[in-house]
């Protein structure tokens, strides 16, 4: 930063940026399409979704919220709902503890901004060394956060009028948590976490539902971690993608469908 | 609209909160200045991997195994991801490629 002048650490870091957030560009155009078009035929005018884009800033969530507006006034159990549904939102906070330090200003935005898009990108992204990492997550912040204020503004206005089928379009969310999946699996030796959060998450989906396995599964998680912790906390793995020497303990289970998965590499 | 324009407001105003508050609460409970206890520090290694794992289960919740096209466009699109992001590791090439080979799938063959 003494080098390049601020103009330079800027640019550098939105160049950086812009381009891990085009698929979201392209998922939440959509999807706020799909959302503002949802409230115009609700009834509601055009500043109640953009309002709830812009402050709520939570896709799940302002679905529902179009349900509870809808209903009578109950703010207390709104709030309490609102709390449930986002509860994954702490555990993002959590692993972005260390990231998000030292970022000054730009910090209270960080967090406010912090959709699982855009945790999902800051949290795994490899940021080059010569680009300011505050900068970069600033930018897939507000990138992200705009898309989805956007596509919604443009729902409300104009959504219903494509000319072609959008239908399947929501995927591309799916896509891109899959191959950051893949990205942090071929990144790590050690493939626990990873497998704790899938299979923690299926199970509690097959068991409690689509409405309502989230809150079990953030307490399967946290408590397999607990149970996990001897094996899975070492000295090492304070950074980040660092314990590729490190012990390959609790590693037997996931090592077996490493090699499934990678049986499709073509080597 | 059920609600008066004022009630609607407040509505909108906790969800918000409640949201915000999901969102500051780690920050608050463990601040910069002070270094966060040794177990904090462990979950923020691990818990990147394993919430990148939910939501790839949390953006699937809502396909049905048991009716529908019983989710076989969904694996055949997540099967092509895996193999073409294996074979070139591009993120936007992986993302389009199995988006639109999804849209392909639900538009035109499973109707």
């Amino acid at each position: 930063m003494h080098t390049t002048g601020r103009g330079g650490v800027i640019s550098k870091a939105f160049t950086a940026a812009l381009p891990l957030t085009l698929p979201i560009a392209a998922g939440f155009l959509f999807l706020g399409c799909s959302y503002g078009l949802l409230m115009h035929a609700k009834g509601f005018s055009f500043w109640y979704p953009v309002c709830m884009a812009y402050f709520i800033f939570a896709g799940s969530m302002e679905f529902v919220t179009v349900n509870l507006l809808l209903s009578a006034f109950n703010p207390l159990a709104a709030f309490l709902l609102a709390i449930m549904v986002n509860a994954r939102h702490l555990f993002y906070g959590l692993s972005m503890l260390g990231p998000f330090a030292n970022t000054g200003w730009k910090k209270p935005y960080l967090i406010f901004a912090m959709c699982d898009e855009t945790f999902a990108i800051n949290s795994s992204a490899t940021v080059p060394a010569d680009v300011d990492r505050g900068w970069f997550m600033l930018f897939v912040s507000v990138l992200n956060r705009w898309y989805w204020i956007v596509g919604t503004a443009i729902g409300w206005l104009v959504g219903g009028l494509l000319p072609f089928s959008t239908k399947g379009i929501e995927f591309v969310l799916t896509a891109l948590f899959l191959v950051i999946f893949l990205d942090q699996w071929m990144n790590q030796k050690r493939h626990v976490p990873a497998m704790v959060g899938v299979l923690a998450s299926a199970l509690c989906l097959a068991v409690f539902g689509a409405d309502r396995f989230m809150i079990p599964s953030l307490v399967l998680m946290l408590v397999l971690f607990v149970a996990l912790r001897p094996y899975l906390d070492g000295p090492h793995d304070d950074a980040h993608d660092d314990d590729r020497a490190g012990d390959a303990a609790g590693v037997g289970e996931a090592a077996k469908t490493t090699v499934a998965i990678k049986g499709e590499e073509t080597r | 609209m059920t609600m008066t324009f004022w009630q609607s407001v407040v509505t909108i105003a906790v969800v918000a909160l409640g949201t915000i508050l999901t969102r500051f609460v780690p920050f608050l409970l463990f601040p910069e200045s002070k270094e966060p206890p040794r177990f904090i520090r462990y979950l923020g290694n691990v818990l990147p991997y394993a919430m990148t794992g939910l939501l790839v289960v949390y953006s699937l919740k809502d396909v049905s195994l048991v009716s529908g096209s019983h989710g076989i466009p969904e694996a055949i699109a997540m099967l092509a991801i895996i193999g073409l992001h294996l074979w070139k590791k591009n993120m936007l090439l992986s993302i389009a490629g199995g988006t639109i080979l999804y849209m392909a799938l639900v538009q035109l063959v499973f109707v």
